[in-house]
């Protein structure tokens, strides 16, 4: 990768730290989506939601008010990163 | 006054307020016409993209899908949001920092390539035109179910509102009538629902209806439902699916489809700076999660309402009993004879019996109950598309819900197909015209082509209208095919990778596009030709299960993979290009990086 060759050490930093942070967001996001809502809900059949089990509740609506907060999360941290870094503006 | 009158005022109020907004928000500048000046505040922004985004499918036939596939067709819900997370964080802000005005400008110039710029526009063209066809058939439809008149008159009028307010305004204009088409959509999705979801349950939050006590029976209101339709032979609503690997892919090919929608993307180059780009796609799906929301508990209240209607006594617990006991067909209430008149609603008194029979008749199991009670097959008919349109007359509302879904449906065509359409009239004038044909263009005159490019896009989307070609119907497969299989990815390896270079572009892009276009013609016939698929388009001949609706996220690895290899194997980027991916990847210095 030619990342190496960035000038500027701390932007480098500022970077991977955006990685770290997309890496950590879209754990949250297929968890929600790909694991409680498809894949893993026979095993969250258990919890009783209004008629149905959580993991049908997470495929109608709590994937999408996760992400609604994922998102925003995201721009939050950015926004404090690009201020760190002296990259707002 | 009467229900055809009040229709009137609301349609006709309404745009006469697009008109008035496209006069207020004249274009006057090229970067007026394609980005709406880049100063438009990201909640305004996230309402616009909200109204861009949801299509006649999402007001009308969202609802219907949810209702009709249960559980199943969580997809469609977890996939139309969830792209916008990926929006968010791998694409929108880089974009916006590169600060030009189209996605094709992003992939000719990262990947430095003719070629590259050349497929990006064809993808784009074909994605978007895909898209429109539909949005202009369901204006269609809205206009001659509640203005009365014909079909064709409907989509000559549509195009008339589009095009006042597209081609004057560009993007300025389509940015503010989107804001005031959102408020009238939004406002008319809500107060039908609201309305069902106190009748049914006695919550005013329909998605808090939809997990609360059925009121008549005192248990969930998602149990009943599954009872009542158990009881008729259907797939229970809420039951966990075999082919997860399918939906999983499904939901994945929607997401990666909805970040590499063009007229998507190109909404996040409006905003001010990097940081409300950011905010604004949180925005746009906060707007975007209040009607998505609201459609699950609209499509299974509209069933259950549907089932009880039919058979009263299925409100109580003795299904075998109430199943006996259906409605006699001159007993009907008045809104399926409304609708009966529309043929989207239709009766065949199969067993002569003059009561009507709603049941599953292609379950086979089920088979033996209905011929013990002498019932000869499925005799009312109901096209899922209705479900929000009528749910007005379902809940006895009074004229003027009626006359505000009428508003909020053809609100929602309008505002997608003027996104569309300023995304392929870019994509024309700008990309085609004034980058690879005649760079000298003075900006009067690439505005004048943009206008031009705007009003012979809507000839052709009125004309494709009008007389739909067989791909018209296939828009998930082919416009969220391509632009999950060919788009999204390129876009993403653009920023996040400096060492992809034009050739692994190109060839991944090829990958992805034919890849794609493949699978989908295989089993739904070459260019959608019927009676030209090789496989038979069922479950047991797909590829490990796999639909070809579901083929975008293949598509997309195909695309990653081939892209990665081929770029391993040639020249590295020059250092330009390079220098270029450093400096979308950090924000500063976007307010001055239009320069054109």
């Amino acid at each position: 990768m030619a990342d190496e060759q960035t000038p500027k050490v701390e932007s480098n930093d500022y970077w991977k730290s955006n990685v770290r942070l997309i890496f950590g967001c879209l754990f949250v996001w297929a968890l929600v989506s790909y694991g409680f809502a498809i894949l893993l809900r026979p095993l969250l059949s258990g919890i009783a939601v209004g008629g149905t089990d959580l993991g049908f509740w997470f495929a109608q609506q709590g994937s999408i008010l996760t992400f609604i907060v994922i998102t925003f999360f995201y721009a939050w941290r950015m926004n404090s990163l690009d201020k760190k870094y002296g990259l707002g503006e | 006054m009467s229900q055809y009158a009040i229709n009137l005022l609301f349609v006709g109020a309404s745009f006469a307020l697009y008109i008035g907004i496209a006069i207020w928000a004249r274009a006057g500048s090229a970067k007026d016409f394609y980005v709406a000046g880049g100063g438009v505040h990201p909640i305004t922004n996230g309402m616009a993209t909200a109204a861009d985004w949801m299509s006649a499918a999402s007001f009308i036939s969202m609802a219907g899908l949810l209702a009709s596939g249960g559980y199943a067709n969580s997809s469609f819900l977890m996939g139309w949001t969830g792209g916008y997370v990926l929006l968010a964080m791998l694409l929108a802000p880089y974009l916006r920092k590169f600060g030009k005005f189209t996605v094709p400008d992003f992939i000719g110039d990262r990947y430095y390539s003719r070629t590259a710029r050349l497929l990006a526009v064809i993808c784009l063209i074909i994605a978007s035109v895909t898209y429109v066809i539909g949005q202009m058939t369901g204006a269609g439809v809205a206009f001659s179910r509640f203005l009365e008149v014909s079909n064709t008159w409907g989509i000559w009028i549509a195009a008339l509102i589009v095009f006042l307010y597209a081609v004057f305004g560009g993007m300025k204009g389509i940015t503010y009538t989107q804001v005031a088409q959102y408020v009238v959509l939004i406002i008319a999705y809500t107060i039908p629902a609201v309305f069902i979801s106190l009748e049914l349950t006695g919550n005013p939050i329909p998605g808090l209806g939809l997990f609360s006590d059925y009121k008549e029976a005192g248990e969930p209101l998602l149990t009943k439902l599954d009872d009542v339709i158990v009881a008729l032979g259907f797939h229970d609503y809420t039951a966990d699916i075999d082919n997860k690997l399918n939906m999983v892919l499904f939901t994945l090919s929607l997401m990666v489809g909805t970040a590499g929608l063009p007229h998507v993307i190109i909404r996040f180059f409006t905003v001010p700076k990097v940081a409300d780009a950011r905010w604004s796609a949180g925005w746009a799906l906060v707007f975007i999660a209040l009607l998505y929301l609201t459609a699950p508990a609209v499509g299974a209240m509209a069933r259950l309402n549907l089932m009880t209607t039919v058979y009263p006594e299925m409100v109580g617990e003795n299904y075998e009993q109430a199943a006996l006991n259906p409605i006699y067909y001159e007993n009907r209430p008045e809104w399926i004879k409304t609708w009966e008149e529309t043929g989207l609603i239709t009766f065949d008194d199969k067993n002569d019996d003059g009561r009507i029979q709603v049941y599953n008749d292609k379950n086979e199991e089920f088979a033996p109950v209905a011929a013990e009670r002498n019932w000869k097959g499925n005799e009312l008919y109901v096209n899922n598309d209705i479900l929000v349109l009528a749910n007005p007359e379902i809940a006895n509302l009074p004229p003027w819900v009626i006359g505000l879904i009428a508003a909020g449906g053809i609100a929602a065509a309008l505002s997608t197909a003027a996104g569309l359409l300023l995304a392929i009239s870019s994509a024309i004038s700008h990309d085609l015209i004034k980058t690879m044909i005649n760079p000298g263009i003075s900006e009067k005159s690439e505005m004048l082509t943009a206008r031009i490019s705007m009003g012979g896009s809507i000839l052709l989307a009125t004309y494709l209208g009008l007389n739909p070609p067989g791909f018209a119907a296939q828009t998930v497969a082919l416009a969220f095919g391509i632009a999950g299989a060919s788009l999204f990815p390129v876009l993403m390896m653009g920023i996040f990778s400096k060492r992809m270079n034009n050739v692994g572009a190109v060839a991944g892009m090829l990958t992805g596009l034919c890849a794609t276009l493949l699978y989908i013609f295989t089993y739904l016939g070459w260019f959608f030709i019927p009676g030209t698929n090789m496989l038979p388009n069922t479950p047991d001949n797909w590829i490990f299960g796999i639909s070809p609706l579901s083929f975008g996220a293949v598509g997309a690895i195909l695309n990653f993979t081939v892209a990665f290899l081929v770029s391993r194997v040639t020249a590295a980027p020059p250092q330009h290009i390079q220098d270029l991916v450093e400096s979308v990847r950090y924000p500063k210095g976007a307010g001055k990086s239009i320069v054109h």
